[in-house]
């Protein structure tokens, strides 16, 4: 027989008790993994010591698949086998990518659900590319904390709509990582920034990375961390600010032909190593070879300045109507925190200084601190500090919607309502008989279904042949703390289930479906019991009120033991109602209604006598 | 669940609303998802669900309009889901004139002191049927309350179509 180990207090006979887990940050441009380890929270380096790993993956002509920096080197060489910024093609259809990018250097197929990239391994969808990004970090974070990780938290732009947030999971299943919870980047920015400041009050974080930005607010109150709202857009970052610069050489060079791969590619990091070394001098000489051009000529900090002026004032609208839906006023923001590679970019510090009137925080690393701030979420989730007061209160950033007449959208969860979040609707049928009905999900701010982002279409079956109006069908819709939607059905009138048939625009598997219709049982349950219980307590303080008032207005004809009883039976009653229990709502009711007879029957006889007496006195 | 017993609080319009939100993350540190994460598939459910219920309980109470939809849903009025024509004829004229100063605005010489005028306007129809609300809630007169209610709706509605206009004439 073993015998017990018995540990002394505060200290663990078994090392392994410290669960590992891991923050990754999948970023458009660079991936880090971060892990806290003897309670503080540090980024992974890879063997060569280097802290991040580039977002690229190179699929090469014999079966090999090169992730970070080795991938990168091929970029111009093979740019069509080389996947730089995936992260931006995650969750989107061909007609998005090619309106918001323009020409990229891959040949893109179009799926029923996903797009591919055409790749010389034949077609990859960016869930499968990202995965590979996710695989070399999972691996390189298991060989330095030399054990099997319990889990991970990834981080996304808040912005992130449900079908980016789902492939970023599926990817991470594919790279067999236990995902312990999706956090939004400016919110794990702002965990690491509040636990090492210490800081109390409200804060803004300005997320400006190389494809996305996220304009957060949040409320930091003894370890809770509350979005009160968020706000950006998922196609804008660093890598457009490049683009700017190389949409202007070309202009100024009058080239207009159609670009090889090589060429874009070429440009694209032109456009980069222009950007980046503005930071420091105030012009840079280029020249550059595409196709049969030779480019050459010099850019300066004011013609950068002025073509990305569009794009950061368009980060300022954000924040304007962040604060506005925060119901904040910039005076009361204590600190702006500068999170982001694309935030080093003397630009756009100065307007964002401009714009909050205070110096934002650049002191802190914009690289590293999504990623830190993810792993001690991790840490926390993973159970390794019980006792944690923390809590992160984070919000949904898009409003969730329903097709009704018209091709318009009803709203049923508005943006930056406070997840985990339920709310129903209710719905009825519009033709007598009717035993089906289509329900189409949107998510977006705008009225019109086609300015919104179709997230699923349901198709509720099985619903009782009954004249048009009687059946009612409610429709349950969650999010869950990853900010993922389900959705439940049941069919109210009659108590039949409705079976739901789901066709998503972005991938919902079978087991989901059936794990919906489970859902939707306990709900119906719940719901009687609820209307029950509101039934009873309406009831009981109808009761409780009408017969104190009596009690009052007949105060003589109460017989003392009687009152006793009366008043026993109320406190009994009101007890019941404070509680949640119907049944003993019902119960005490009842007693109440016992009790209380004498005195009613008596009060209803001296209200006769008093009536006749007054009748008798008229009379005489 | 009744949602000012949940947070401990007497239900009555006039609202801490600081003891309400320290309560409410008293509440959520216990319940949170973050906190059940290690925990079997039911008991994360149950926490995603309790979750859900006690951020919505939190949201119902924390808005003055909400609060009072609540309060008169509690006494059977779900002004909420009902299909109801308000009938007062000086309400609905008071909602046409406010109607038309907003439509106004757009041609308004100085739109932001327009909208200045508009919202202290809205403020002030606000305050007077949030008071008719509380009176006649205290005085358990439900009917009227519910009524009360009912206008408050609209008058929150129009504020919020004046805030959407806002947003699109003052570039948002």
């Amino acid at each position: 027989m073993a015998l017990l180990q018995i540990a002394e207090p505060g200290q663990s006979t078994n090392p392994h008790e410290h669960k590992l887990a891991i923050g990754i940050d999948l970023g458009t441009t660079n991936s880090l993994v971060a892990s806290v380890r003897s309670g503080e929270a540090k980024v992974l380096p890879d063997a060569q010591g280097r802290y991040h790993l580039p977002s690229v993956v190179h699929y090469g002509a014999n079966r090999t698949i090169d992730v970070g920096f080795d991938a990168k080197a091929n970029a111009e060489n093979d740019p069509e086998n080389t996947i730089v910024s995936v992260k931006r093609f995650l969750g989107r259809g061909l007609k998005d990518i090619n309106e918001t990018y323009g020409k990229l250097p891959y040949t893109f197929v179009e799926k029923e659900n996903t797009v591919n990239l055409l790749t010389s391994q034949g077609e990859k969808n960016p869930i499968q590319v990202s995965a590979e990004i996710l695989y070399v970090l999972k691996t390189q974070a298991e060989q330095t904390l030399g054990g099997d990780l319990m889990g991970a938290v990834i981080t996304v732009p808040a912005h992130f709509d449900d079908a980016q947030r789902q492939g970023t999971k599926d990817a991470a299943q594919l790279a067999g990582i236990k995902v312990l919870r999706l956090i939004n980047e400016p919110t794990a920015a702002a965990v690491a920034y509040g636990l090492d400041s210490g800081q109390e009050g409200i804060v803004a974080i300005y997320d400006l990375g190389g494809g996305t930005f996220d304009i957060s607010i949040l409320r930091l109150n003894k370890g809770v961390f509350e979005v009160l709202s968020t706000g950006g857009d998922t196609a804008l970052g660093g890598d457009d600010f490049d683009g700017k610069i190389v949409q202007r050489i070309l202009a100024n060079a009058g080239v207009t032909e159609e670009l090889s791969a090589k060429s874009l590619r070429k440009l694209a990091d032109l456009g980069r190593k222009i950007k980046e070394q503005l930071s420091d001098v105030d012009s840079v000489d280029f020249n550059i070879d595409i196709e049969s051009q030779q480019l050459t000529g010099s850019f300066s900090k004011a013609d950068f300045e002025a073509v990305i002026a569009d794009l950061v004032k368009a980060t300022l609208r954000s924040c304007r109507r962040a604060l506005k839906d925060a119901d904040v006023e910039k005076e009361h923001i204590l600190e702006v925190v500068m999170v982001g590679g694309s935030t080093r970019v003397p630009y756009v510090r100065e307007q964002v200084k401009a714009f909050f009137g205070k110096e934002p925080l650049t002191s802190i690393d914009p690289d590293q601190v999504v990623a830190i701030g993810a792993s001690i979420q991790a840490d926390l989730l993973v159970g390794n500090k019980p006792d944690s007061d923390m809590l992160l209160l984070d919000v949904t950033p898009l409003s969730l919607g329903l097709e009704t007449m018209g091709g318009l959208v009803e709203k049923v969860i508005p943006r930056n309502t406070t997840i985990p979040v339920a709310r129903a609707q209710e719905f009825t049928t519009y033709k007598d008989g009717q035993t089906m009905m289509a329900i189409h999900v949107l998510q977006g701010e705008r009225e019109l279904v086609d300015d919104c982002r179709s997230l699923a279409r349901f198709v509720l079956k099985g619903i009782p042949p009954l004249t048009a109006g009687i059946a009612v069908i409610r429709v349950t819709f969650n999010i869950d703390a990853d900010g993922l939607l389900s959705v439940t059905a049941l069919e109210k009138s009659t108590g039949v289930e409705s079976s739901i048939q789901v066709k998503p625009s972005y991938g919902l598997e079978q087991n989901e479906i059936a794990d919906m219709i489970t859902a939707s049982m306990t709900n119906a349950k719940e719901d009687i019991q609820a209307r029950m219980l509101r039934e009873q307590q309406i009831d009981a303080v109808r009761m409780m009120e009408a017969l104190e008032t009596a009690m009052t207005e007949d105060n003589a004809i109460v017989l003392d033991e009687e009152r006793v009883v009366i008043e026993q039976a109320i406190e009994q009653l009101k007890q019941a109602t404070q509680g949640t229990d119907g049944q003993a709502i019902k119960q005490a009711i009842k007693n109440l209604d016992d009790t209380s007879q004498p005195f009613a029957a008596r009060r209803m006889e001296n209200s006769i006598k008093r009536a006749l007496t007054g009748h008798s006195v008229d009379k005489v | 669940m009744r949602f000012f017993d949940l947070f401990e609080l007497p239900v009555s319009f006039q609202l801490d609303n600081e003891l309400l939100l320290e309560r409410y993350r008293e509440i959520q540190k216990k319940v949170h998802p973050d906190h059940h994460a290690s925990a079997s598939d039911n008991e994360k459910l149950l926490s995603v669900q309790k979750a859900s219920e006690v951020n919505d309980a939190y949201e119902t109470l924390k808005k003055p309009l909400t609060r009072a939809e609540y309060m008169v849903a509690e006494h059977g009025f779900d002004v909420r889901h009902e299909q109801h024509t308000i009938r007062d004829g000086m309400f609905l004229m008071q909602q046409m004139e406010l109607r038309e100063e907003l439509e106004e605005i757009e041609s308004a010489t100085d739109v932001e002191a327009a909208f200045d005028r508009f919202y202290s306007d809205v403020k002030q129809l606000i305050n007077e049927y949030t008071a008719k609300f509380e009176s006649e809630f205290n005085q358990s007169s439900f009917e009227s309350a519910a009524d009360a209610v009912r206008k408050l709706r609209f008058i929150y509605k129009l504020k919020e179509e004046a805030q959407l206009l806002e947003d699109k004439l003052l570039d948002f």
